[in-house]
């Protein structure tokens, strides 16, 4: 008896993770409570480069419910220097990174002092109280100043603020020609044509709506914190080397966490400063951010200058791509904060079949807010990059922006494909996806409807804006992360234990902070084992339940994660498998596994898994020599990225006249493989359609000329709400990933690093005929009204 | 200063400090920890709830404020184990991913159905203008808070008939 069930993979399953979510009962960080909790709040500098001279700190001492204040020095002996899992040359200092600066501040917004108090409004009052002497030292704050020689030095022990200097040639890596002959031949050839084009990329604020948190619990030499994280796992390691605690006394628990997007992928000073207050005190201590603290003092991402050589012959064939890349590192190192840019190294050549790459990276220190990763993570830099200069090609070539691109990119039956930057593309299908976006976007009707406003000198220009973008997701085969020089694997890890009650609890190594993982990974264990998708319980985000894991970050979680769940699925199977013979009386061969029953070919015997569960609990008839167990885990490294792909196109209007921006319609196809769930990969694409369209039109963070930030609030810094975004059209293709069994490719990054692109080449687009071929990102009015006015084109 | 509050049909009598904002006793002293704080410029409405049925965003206003007011969280809005259907229909359309905006998004979102029962998708993006969202690109809310206008239109079922007297009751203060 086989009896047919909708296979619960591919269903639009909605939430498991929703009911405590939407009934507030919420386990959010900062909503933990111990006995005899404390607070912390820091005292942060307002000056962005300075030498630290006194700090008076007893009137804030002295204040009734103040139990401690520890300035940076108090801290020094035991606070270490913050973890860099990435640096880029073995033999290149990395600057300390203290939690608590000691006797200099580099950005406005370094921590000096710390303030334990009896609730959290007597620390900030606390904080007020706080006097600290600051010696003003110049700052810089440009990346090109900080490279001239006699600038500010951030560093001053290192004698530059060029931190490190990477390449990749692929001639020098055998994977194609050379790139500066190959410009060379461009430019002395009648027929070639070489175009130059300089864009920066802003700096930007991750902005999870969850502000940070951290509690920590000192009891006896158990140090247990809870963090508002994406990488428990990390954090515990980090949290031991960084203080010198004993890793198998550390406990680290990511409750309910409120988004990420890279920003919470860190490991945080406060968390370490945290850490050291409550164990001085010996009593439990909360630290929970502002949303300005946030803004001022969490990572931010982007921050780099892409000065891009594009050769071609004039039939649109491109012969070679350079690119010089500077990337702000602002005045410390993060966990990841140099791997971020090296990272986009492999991914400027993007889908195209280009002979020759030459790639040159400047890392720099300014006295900013570091960076590090921000939803794409090095990837969105590089497509956007690419895809500017496709469309500014087809521009200068005169032909049009997606015949160029189909010129160029890989065919569908030429995969798997090595690309010019070394990595092997498993799968894709670029024309598929085209086609599908073209169908449902009308671009021959657009651009009609484009001709026809350009000829009446409507105020209301058209702009069409493609962006047809891969990115390597999945991180990643440990191997590969180890030549890169990051200090981690990149494998993932899953148990799975059956329940004498014929349930299922499955531990994942990843941790969820929205993306739905629960519900995800419960509909492909109901799938796997033949048990209902209610019957599986999903635990994670504690160190203590799921001992082993690297984490969700880098669109890893499914195609990592995902199947470290499915082959300890499988390894389950194997071993009830032998459990079921004995029951039966059978041969394991004899037995076939199909919806959750093991039954003998060619009767009507048979045991469902969970049949086969009780009988292991109770092993009171077990088969000899068996250990009494079908529990089983699995730690999966993959043995490549995985490269979801996609075609967006952009409709936007642009007011002449003000400069306004409006999308009119966004059109994506996005091919990431086999779907667990359409409704959270729906979701998925959404929200990064919006974290990419908030590139282009909205977002940036500034520092006055002083160095201080003056998007320090959400007042300034501009989040997009529901009336300034549109409605998107989502739509995919589908070609599996081959390198995994699921074929799979990941999600979470692809609709943010698509959609800038998309959008800024749909407003150049509109206008270009007026003169512009580009506008610096965020196309505010401002910006592109500029544009305009100074292109001479004004109708 | 003593205050009087109905919370979540629970009456409280507590002494707070006139400093201290609704939100923080709500979260602080109550124990209300489903409201939750994401700024400190009354820009994206996470704290949200309903005071005498109207929404306001309880970080910028006092606890004193509300006395005597009857304020409604989203810990009150499920009864008797039935969801409200703008909860349902946030859970239906997967509008929401991390769920630190979900509290704040749903008050807003009652508040906004009740005075327009059938707003279309620009009146539905303009009422939520203060309430942001970092994960969902908005789109499924837009598509929930129609879902859940068209399960609650007269006639529609109890459900309907339940919110309007649970949520608009006689205003003391707040709202238009």
């Amino acid at each position: 008896m086989t009896a047919t069930i909708e296979p619960e993979v591919g269903r639009a399953r909605a939430r498991k993770e929703d009911a405590r979510l939407i009934t507030g009962r919420t386990r959010w960080t900062d909503n933990m409570t111990l006995p005899g909790l404390l607070h912390l709040a820091t005292v942060r500098s307002p000056i962005a480069h300075a030498n630290i001279g006194r700090i008076d700190t007893d009137v804030a001492r002295r204040m009734p419910g103040v139990l401690a204040v520890y300035t940076g020095a108090d801290l020094d002996a035991e606070q270490g220097t913050m973890p860099v899992a990435a640096p880029v040359n073995a033999d290149a200092t990395v600057p300390r990174h203290a939690p608590a600066a000691v006797d200099k501040v580099r950005f406005a917004g370094d921590v000096v002092a710390i303030v334990v108090a009896r609730d959290a409004a007597t620390a900030r009052d606390a904080v007020d109280a706080v006097d600290v002497d600051y010696d003003d030292l110049p700052v810089v704050l440009d990346m090109e100043a900080a490279l001239e020689d006699g600038a500010p030095l951030v560093h001053p022990e290192l004698g530059t603020n060029k931190w490190a200097f990477f390449a990749f040639d692929s001639a020098e890596a055998g994977t194609g020609g050379n790139s500066d002959e190959a410009i060379r031949a461009a430019e002395a050839d009648p027929d070639s044509i070489v175009l130059k084009r300089r864009f920066r990329q802003q700096r930007l604020i991750p902005a999870f709506m969850e502000p940070r948190s951290v509690v920590v619990d000192p009891t006896g030499d158990q140090v247990t914190i809870w963090s508002a994280t994406q990488v428990p796992h990390i954090l515990k390691t980090m949290a031991a080397l960084t203080l010198g605690l004993p890793e198998q006394k550390v406990r680290v628990i990511a409750p309910d966490v409120g988004g990420g997007f890279g920003g919470k992928l860190q490991v945080t000073r406060e968390e370490m400063l945290t850490i050291l207050a409550a164990k001085r005190l010996n009593r439990p201590v909360k630290w929970t951010e502002s949303r300005s603290e946030s803004l001022l003092a969490a990572h931010h991402g982007r921050d780099q200058i892409q000065d891009m050589t594009i050769a071609a012959k004039k039939d649109g064939t491109v012969t070679a791509l350079k690119v010089q890349l500077m990337a702000d590192m602002g005045a410390y190192f993060g966990l990841f904060t140099p791997a971020v840019p090296t990272f986009g190294a492999f991914m400027f050549n993007a889908i195209y079949k280009f002979p020759a790459y030459r790639f040159e990276l400047t890392d720099v220190f300014t006295n900013k807010t570091f960076t590090d990763a921000y939803r794409g993570a090095g990837r969105p830099e590089a497509t956007f990059a690419i895809e500017r200069m496709m469309d500014e090609l087809a521009a200068e070539l005169g032909t049009d922006p997606l015949q160029l691109r189909e010129k160029n990119w890989i065919k569908h039956e030429e995969f798997p494909f090595t690309t010019v930057a070394g990595l092997t593309y498993d799968s894709g299908n670029y024309e598929a996806a085209t086609a599908r976006a073209l169908e449902l976007f009308d671009y021959e009707g657009l651009r009609r409807e484009q001709t026809e406003r350009r000829e009446r000198r409507d105020p209301i220009q058209l702009g069409i804006g493609i962006s047809t973008f891969t990115e390597m997701c999945g991180l990643a085969p440990s191997r590969v992360l180890g030549q890169l020089g990051v200090g981690a694997g990149g494998w993932e890890h899953a148990s799975i234990r059956m329940l004498a009650t014929g349930k299922v609890e499955v531990v994942t190594g990843t941790s969820p902070h929205g993306q739905g993982h629960e519900t995800a990974w419960s509909q492909i264990v109901a799938d796997r084992l033949g048990v209902p998708f209610e019957d599986v319980e999903v635990l994670h985000g504690d160190t203590q339940v799921a001992p082993k894991g690297l984490d969700t970050y880098g669109s890893r979680s499914l195609a990592v994660g995902g199947i470290a769940v499915v082959k300890a699925a499988d390894k389950v199977i194997d071993k009830a498998r032998k459990v079921a013979a004995h029951l039966l009386e059978a041969a394991e061969d004899d037995l076939e596994f199909s919806g959750g029953r093991f039954a003998v070919k060619g009767t009507d015997k048979g045991v469902t898994i969970q049949e086969v569960a009780f009988a292991t609990f109770t092993a009171h008839d077990f088969p000899e020599g068996v250990e009494p167990s079908i529990d089983a885990d699995y730690t999966f490294d993959p043995e490549n990225f995985s490269f979801p792909h996609g075609t967006h196109l952009c409709a936007a209007e642009v007011d002449t006249e003000t400069g306004r921006v409006k999308i009119r319609q966004y059109v994506c196809v996005d091919d990431i493989g086999a779907v667990v769930n359409p409704l959270l990969v729906e979701g998925q694409v959404h929200g990064g359609l919006a974290q990419g369209i908030a590139q282009a039109l909205f977002e940036e963070a500034t520092y006055d000329d002083s160095g201080t930030l003056t998007t320090g609030t959400f007042v300034d810094y501009l989040l997009p709400s529901a009336a300034d975004l549109p409605s998107y059209t989502t739509d995919r293709t589908e070609t599996r990933a081959t390198t995994n069994p699921l074929g799979v490719k990941g999600v979470g990054e692809a609709g943010t690093i698509a959609s800038t692109p998309a959008v800024v080449n749909a407003v150049v687009d509109a206008v270009r005929h007026l003169g512009v071929n580009d506008i610096e990102m965020p196309c505010s009015p401002m910006r592109v009204w500029s544009a305009i006015k100074s292109a001479g084109g004004a109708q | 200063m003593r205050i009087t509050v109905t919370v979540d049909g629970t009456e409280y009598s507590d002494e707070v400090e006139p400093r201290t904002l609704l939100v923080h006793y709500l979260r602080e002293t109550l124990g209300k920890v489903g409201t939750v704080i994401g700024c400190d410029t009354s820009n994206c409405g996470a704290c949200t709830v309903h005071l005498n049925g109207h929404s306001v965003k309880s970080c910028s206003m006092l606890a004193v404020q509300a006395d005597g007011c009857e304020i409604t969280t989203i810990e009150g809005l499920a009864r008797d184990g039935q969801l409200h259907p703008v909860q349902q229909a946030f859970h239906d359309n997967h509008a929401l991913q991390c769920g630190f905006c979900t509290p704040g998004m749903i008050m807003q979102s009652i508040d906004l159905l009740a005075d327009n029962p059938n707003p279309d998708e620009k009146a539905v993006r303009e009422g939520l203008e203060g309430n942001l969202c970092r994960c969902t690109g908005y789109q499924n809310i837009v598509r929930a808070v129609r879902d859940a206008a068209d399960h609650m239109r007269p006639g529609a079922g109890p459900e309907a008939e339940r919110m309007s007297e649970d949520v608009r009751a006689p205003s003391a203060i707040g709202g238009e």
